[in-house]
């Protein structure tokens, strides 16, 4: 057992550092306001808020492990919350209301939509031979584009409140929106662990020529990856529209370079071939926590946030880099 | 003669610079209003900021990096530059606060080479991280707010004219002002540089394989940091033209530029892996996003469709690009990156 955990130690060197910091935050939130961060509330809050964002990291993780990455996970997630908020508007009957059986199909169709957008991604990457960074980007604001065109550019509120409600509701106390992320994050650990796929890509991001003259179809390995990722960031479109209770074309338009930090921290590197799930799991509760803790300090404006983002990301780019290069900076652990 | 034509079509600056004529002459055959002296006038000064914002980006992505923190950067200088010179009731020129802002930008922009350079760690995120610190500086420590009044100086920056352009049919006149000389010697320093420098050259080498770079004896890390530094002087000085035009500072309204800079630096040709790009490509490419951007009002096109079509553009140009490349020669398969001259 011991020689199993300093095994995992020496492998998962990120992971075992984001459990350091987070054990660190919880400690140190707990001293100085315990009471109001470790309660029942709080912590239903954060599980109903972390969903969104986490989804949308999930389908970066995917493309970053492939050596791609994702920049249209916001504008799939805009466009999807906002053709299913004007579908349930028509579909709705005068006093704002919605047959329950209505959801699940709206949820399908929703995530038809995601997966549309995401093959689309993935043939401008594969097929077309666009660099990923380019034609997400592309992606990103041609469908934002598309969203502000359906909307005017204001927010649609006035679809059936059944669906706020419901996705809102909790379920023997735990909040809706964690039940979906759960059924996601454990779609993509199933793919990645259980299936070959998780292999497949692991290998592309490490090169692609290999994988090709491995005999692996990369094309269609490519487009099944951007799929994922706009499943996912639909799921998380469809979280959004009920957090907001309203759908518009720029909302979390910072969720982008957000989940890309949360990726990163979570351990995959940004030129592919390495990442665990587990990983970006810890991240995405990690940047949750730290988010919530610090709103709790009235004195702190929360414009620090993001100043502390930043600095937690390039912290733990900087400590990547010391011990991928093995250079230690304190020579105890030299006899090992 | 006919070498030089089928070097020309070769180019993607061709292309790009036929669709511009072409928009262009669509424009004026809808509204009549495109080659009026005033609206070329304002295009001019439309193109100064991002402009500025493209010479700094394709600097970056001609090396094989990207930088994603310049409108942070320049928003942080800028704003951290007004402040400072409004609280010390500053009356003299516009030359202060421009070094001033120049020298934090050469800092912030220090930061951004320190750790893409010495460190060598991948550029998008390093720049992710520092475009939120420098966010999370200017709102949270120095609590910026919209600046109504900037010093007089940098006021009459901003309004001195270079040349006024009137339309006679519709009585509306437009100024070009006077930064957009500064705009102009930034073009001519950068291609300079780039052209006849050992470090533009270097900037080309390490874009196309960093490592025969440092073979051929380039002094790789040192040539990243002094890039990023430079990036950093061109964007603040960016920062600073943009608060000078707008006449006063709104330390938010620069954010979220960077992704259509990129795009204009990309169409006009350069390579997003590096060591393939040239500066009137560059300046092309940002022309053509900012004239959709501009004109799309003048063709009856609602001001919605703007990203749609911005979109379609990132889109339909790399994949003609990318076919280029794939089809240019090289050999299937082989992406072997050749150095253009700028």
């Amino acid at each position: 057992m011991a020689e199993k955990i300093k095994r995992s130690m020496k492998q998962d060197v990120h992971i075992w550092r984001l459990v350091v910091i987070m054990l660190i935050w919880f400690v140190f939130i707990g001293i100085t306001k315990g009471s109001k961060f470790y309660s029942v509330v709080n912590f239903q809050t954060m599980f109903a808020q972390f969903p969104e964002f986490g989804l949308m990291s999930l389908g970066v993780m995917v493309c970053m492990i492939t050596g791609g990455i994702d920049l249209s996970t916001v504008g799939v997630a805009n466009v999807t919350s906002i053709t299913m908020a004007l579908l349930m508007r028509n579909l709705g009957n005068e006093s704002g209301e919605l047959a329950v059986g209505f959801i699940p199909v709206i949820f399908l169709l929703a995530i038809m939509m995601g997966a549309v957008a995401g093959t689309l991604n993935g043939i401008l990457v594969a097929k077309c031979k666009i660099p990923p960074i380019l034609a997400t980007l592309g992606m990103s604001e041609l469908l934002t584009g598309i969203g502000i065109v359906l909307t005017n550019g204001s927010a649609i509120s006035d679809f059936p409140k059944t669906y706020a409600f419901i996705v809102n509701n909790r379920v023997a106390g735990i909040p809706v929106q964690f039940l979906i992320f759960a059924v996601g994050a454990a779609g993509v650990w199933f793919l990645m662990k259980k299936t070959t796929y998780g292999k497949k890509i692991i290998l592309m991001g490490s090169s692609q020529n290999v994988a090709k003259y491995s005999g692996l179809k990369v094309d269609w390995i490519l487009i099944k990856t951007y799929l994922i990722s706009g499943i996912c960031s639909a799921l998380g479109g469809m979280i959004m529209l009920a957090n907001y209770n309203s759908a518009r074309a720029d909302y979390g338009s910072n969720y982008t370079l957000q989940c890309i930090m949360i990726v990163v921290l979570g351990g995959v590197s940004p030129n592919g071939g390495k990442g665990k799930i587990s990983g970006v799991l810890l991240a995405i509760f990690l940047v949750r926590a730290l988010e919530t803790g610090i709103n709790r300090f009235p004195q702190i404006s929360s414009y620090y946030i993001s100043l502390v983002w930043g600095a937690v990301l390039l912290l733990v780019m900087v400590m990547n880099y010391f011990t991928d290069n093995h250079i230690k900076l304190f020579k105890k652990k030299a006899a090992l | 003669m006919r070498v030089k034509t089928n070097k020309l079509l070769k180019q993607n600056e061709t292309y790009i610079f036929l669709i511009i004529l072409a928009l262009s002459f669509l424009i004026q055959i809808r509204s009549g209003q495109f080659y009026t002296s005033n609206n070329i006038v304002d295009i001019m000064s439309a193109m100064i900021v991002p402009g500025l914002f493209a010479i700094g980006e394709f600097l970056v992505i001609l090396s094989g990096g990207i930088d994603v923190s310049f409108p942070a950067l320049a928003s942080l200088t800028a704003y951290a530059t007004t402040k400072m010179f409004l609280d010390m009731g500053y009356e003299g020129s516009v030359f202060l606060p421009l070094v001033v802002a120049i020298l934090i930008g050469a800092v912030l922009g220090a930061i951004n080479g320190f750790f893409v350079g010495y460190l060598n760690l991948p550029a998008m995120i390093v720049t992710l991280g520092t475009a939120s610190v420098f966010k999370g500086f200017m709102q949270g420590t120095l609590e910026s707010k919209q600046l109504a009044v900037i010093p007089t100086g940098m006021k009459n920056f901003g309004t001195v004219a270079l040349y006024t352009a009137t339309n006679s049919q519709s009585g509306l006149s437009s100024r070009l002002p006077i930064a957009f000389l500064m705009f102009v010697a930034v073009i001519i320093i950068a291609f300079f540089i780039l052209k006849y420098t050992m470090f533009g050259r270097g900037i080309y080498a390490i874009g196309g394989n960093e490592s025969a770079a440092y073979n051929a004896g380039f002094r790789v890390k040192w040539t990243k940091f002094l890039l990023y530094v430079f990036a950093g002087i061109v964007a603040s000085i960016a920062g600073i033209i943009r608060v000078c035009m707008m006449q006063q500072c709104h330390p938010t309204n620069m954010l979220g530029m960077e992704m259509n800079i990129i795009a204009g630096v990309v169409l006009g040709g350069t390579a997003i892996v590096g060591g393939k790009g040239t500066m009137t490509g560059c300046i092309l490419g940002t022309l053509l996003i900012v004239l959709v951007e501009n004109s799309m009002i003048l063709i009856g096109v609602p001001v919605v469709w703007k990203n749609v079509f911005v979109g379609l553009l990132i889109v339909i140009g790399t994949i003609i690009s990318a076919y280029q490349s794939e089809h240019s020669g090289a050999g299937k398969g082989n992406h072997k990156k050749k150095e253009e001259t700028a």
